[in-house]
């Protein structure tokens, strides 16, 4: 297991170093330096920016240097001080930007993916054991539906329904009265009574996906002869499903981890636009409009390194869970 | 891909059925006789025609493709035809019957606006009627490109009266209707020309990554995973956001597509190397090597027919994809943008819930998105469970 986490984590490091040369091409590639746009910014405001402003920020952004300089000053900032660099929208260091945001991000990913287990495991167990029946054919359905609606069509109905017929508040995580309170209770049941649409929203394809997945890996399993063996020799139905064929159907639960995740986090930015989430997803979307580079790019990256981590997490997991998978990568 | 020995021919793609094959009967089970000798593309098509959901999608499929072609002649009005006093009208229901005869009318409807809020107010006039017809002569239209012509197939009997909104209007009183059917151009198209781009690329580096094996694959592999690692949405986000504002729409769909297909090749170059991977081992491909024959007409003509119907699928389970990624760029305003018409576009006008609870119709773009990506997806499915007829 030792060797196999080894391997695994060094695999890592040229994943992440083309994410951010990526990154980095993605922050160069519109005209102009960052800058001589922070220079504009400010004269159109009616400030002036003095030489030697100009003279750090130029050194600081390596401006003229370089491409290998300006990847190094930019990188070694983030890796050696957390520096993302500056947001001239906001004119607010991106880090400090992204410090609200990513754990509410995360944390609402995590949920989300507990969310689309807790919701996908009784119905793909359902369907393949109930194969071709009514259930089946319904939750079949649903979760193709739910894989061919773009999400945020999913988010526009599901609010439009919300306030025709319960009467419920346009997106958000909070109504307004509780938006600034400190936590208690009341705030608690506040973010419960709101939490479900994003879930809902965001999880719908990822639910319908896993349970395609689960219904066929566990189809597969109860077939195979060594079912059909143990029901000869008088073991009960429900051992026969649950203690055996699940253990084994169970693997995607853990090998989805990584794309789930990176599902979840790429959608954040259309679920949250729609239900005014305050993620990093609007975020970007902000950013990407106003080619305020560093703060999109920053978020680029740290979500392709979320993702990469996710992949990690599921590989580490399956590697614990599966003897095979450990070995077979030696 | 374990298959028995198969007669060498039978691997042709466009081996002809003889003319005197014995007759099939049209459903149930085929004579052994008639599947001895049935090409492949015969016995992907029996086993394709058994899975009905399956045959519903291609039929759809079918259908909207042939709406691309015929949107001038389909859609009840040009795409740009706007009429500025029907700003979010609703969609007037279309009556059949008049007095017991067939008749087509629908009864015109006028808004009335609130001096403080300013909310517009429908009212629909029961009395009186404006008529329907079929093949009416309206705006002009080009048809495949030369063929001018002025005949709809549904719209309003006189082109200079009431306008006719079968699902509604949307803000700048445009036929959302008509605009759904011109949308189906470029939103079909775009899966299309996309997954041709993704194919070429996977082809080449699928191909040369399953032939070669070695450093090769493993490199391709590497960045094929890394592709696949990179959440989608926030790479084509700001990659669409790059695209220079001051290119024409023509440009921008280009750019978009490119931009798609960059990440949506991955999926296939993986089936395409799989494919060449085994069928590589394959008895037929030694004997062929024995015989003399050069790696041109291996690959071309021994082994890609083998799992021609494969990538096939393949093709029609990524269409659905991009139609899908194509309509939330655009909706997020990053994608193709107005005056060009396509199905996300449409939806930008969907932005938020005070929008939609006023004129809920302007979501009926959605629908089409929805049934386009349904049928593609059942199309494919079944075409992947069709395309190994030797499987059984």
């Amino acid at each position: 297991m030792g060797r196999y986490l080894l391997r695994r984590v060094l695999i890592m490091v040229p994943t992440l170093f083309a994410i951010s040369i990526a990154t980095f091409i993605i922050i160069q590639l519109p005209p102009g330096d960052y800058v001589t746009t922070l220079i504009a910014q400010y004269s159109a405001q009616g400030d002036q920016l003095d030489g030697p402003q100009i003279e750090a920020l130029k050194n600081r952004y390596g401006v003229g240097d370089p491409m290998i300089v300006q990847y190094w000053k930019w990188i070694s900032a983030i890796l050696f001080h957390l520096d993302f660099g500056e947001s001239f929208a906001w004119q607010k260091p991106v880090s400090s930007l992204l410090a609200d945001r990513l754990p509410l991000t995360i944390a609402l990913s995590i949920i989300t993916l507990l969310f689309i287990w807790a919701v996908s495991f009784p119905i793909g167990i359902y369907s393949a054991l109930r194969q071709y029946s009514a259930g089946d054919y319904v939750f079949t359905m649903i979760g193709f539906i739910g894989l061919a609606t773009p999400n945020f069509l999913i988010a526009l109905v599901l609010m439009y329904l919300g306030m025709q017929y319960f009467g419920t508040g346009a997106g958000g995580l909070f109504s307004p009265e509780w938006k600034d309170a400190s936590w208690n209770i009341g705030k608690l049941l506040d973010l419960l009574g709101h939490i479900w649409v994003p879930l809902v929203v965001w999880g719908t394809a990822g639910t319908a996906g896993m349970i395609r997945i689960l219904r066929a890996n566990l189809l597969d399993e109860i077939r195979k002869p060594y079912v059909t063996a143990a029901r000869a020799r008088g073991v009960s139905e429900t051992k026969l499903t649950v203690k055996y064929p699940l253990r084994v159907a169970l693997n995607p639960f853990f090998s989805t981890i990584g794309w789930v995740l990176a599902s979840l986090i790429s959608a954040d930015a259309i679920v949250s636009k729609v239900l005014n989430l305050p993620t990093m997803g609007p975020l970007l979307l902000d950013a990407l409009r106003s080619q305020d580079m560093y703060l999109a790019g920053s978020i680029v990256l740290i979500s392709a390194t979320l993702t990469v981590i996710g992949t990690l997490i599921s590989d580490l997991l399956l590697g614990w869970l599966d003897p095979r998978v450990r070995l077979g990568a030696r | 891909m374990t298959t028995i020995a198969e007669p060498h021919g039978a691997g042709e793609p466009d081996a002809p059925t003889p003319p005197d094959a014995p007759a099939v009967p049209e459903h149930g089970h085929h004579s052994d006789d008639a599947v001895a000798v049935a090409s492949q593309w015969q016995l992907t098509w029996w086993s394709f025609r058994k899975h009905k959901l399956a045959m519903i999608g291609a039929v759809v499929t079918l259908a909207l493709y042939l709406t691309v072609i015929f949107a001038g002649f389909l859609a009840p009005y040009a795409k740009s035809f706007y009429s500025p006093e029907h700003t979010y009208a609703p969609p007037q229901q279309l009556h059949v019957l008049d007095d017991g005869r067939f008749g087509l009318y629908v009864h015109p409807q006028t808004a009335e606006q609130d001096p403080s809020t300013l909310q517009l107010t429908w009212t629909v006039d029961e009395s009186a009627r404006t008529d329907v017809g079929l093949f009416v002569k309206g705006d002009e239209y080009r048809m495949l490109g030369f063929l001018t012509l002025d005949r709809h197939l549904i719209g309003p009997v006189d082109p200079e009266g009431d306008p006719v909104f079968l699902l509604g209007a949307d803000k700048n009183g445009h036929d959302i209707l008509s605009r759904i059917i011109h949308g189906s151009v470029v939103s079909m198209t775009i899966g299309l020309v996309g997954v041709a781009i993704s194919l070429v690329i996977a082809i080449v580096l699928g191909g040369l990554s399953g032939l070669l094996g070695g450093l090769t694959d493993t490199i391709i592999q590497r960045v094929i995973e890394f592709l696949m690692s990179l959440p989608a949405i926030p790479l084509w986000m700001a990659l669409a956001a790059a695209v220079p504002p001051t290119w024409d729409p023509l440009e921008r769909y280009f750019a978009i597509i490119l931009i798609l297909s960059l990440i949506g090749w991955t999926g296939l170059a993986r089936e395409v190397r799989g494919k060449f991977m085994s069928v590589r081992e394959e008895e037929y491909i030694t004997a062929a090597t024995v015989d003399g024959a050069g790696r041109g007409r291996l690959i071309f003509g021994h082994m890609l027919p083998q799992f021609t119907s494969h990538i096939i699928a393949g093709l029609s389970l990524s269409i659905p994809s991009m139609i899908l990624a194509e309509t939330s760029l655009s909706w997020l305003g990053l994608g193709l943008q107005a005056p060009v018409v396509s199905w996300g576009v449409l939806l930008q006008e969907a932005q938020n819930i005070r929008v939609i609870t006023t004129a809920p119709w302007i979501m009926i773009p959605g629908l089409a998105v929805v049934v386009a990506v349904l049928a593609l997806n059942f199309f494919g499915d079944g075409l992947r469970d069709a395309a190994d007829p030797y499987k059984n």
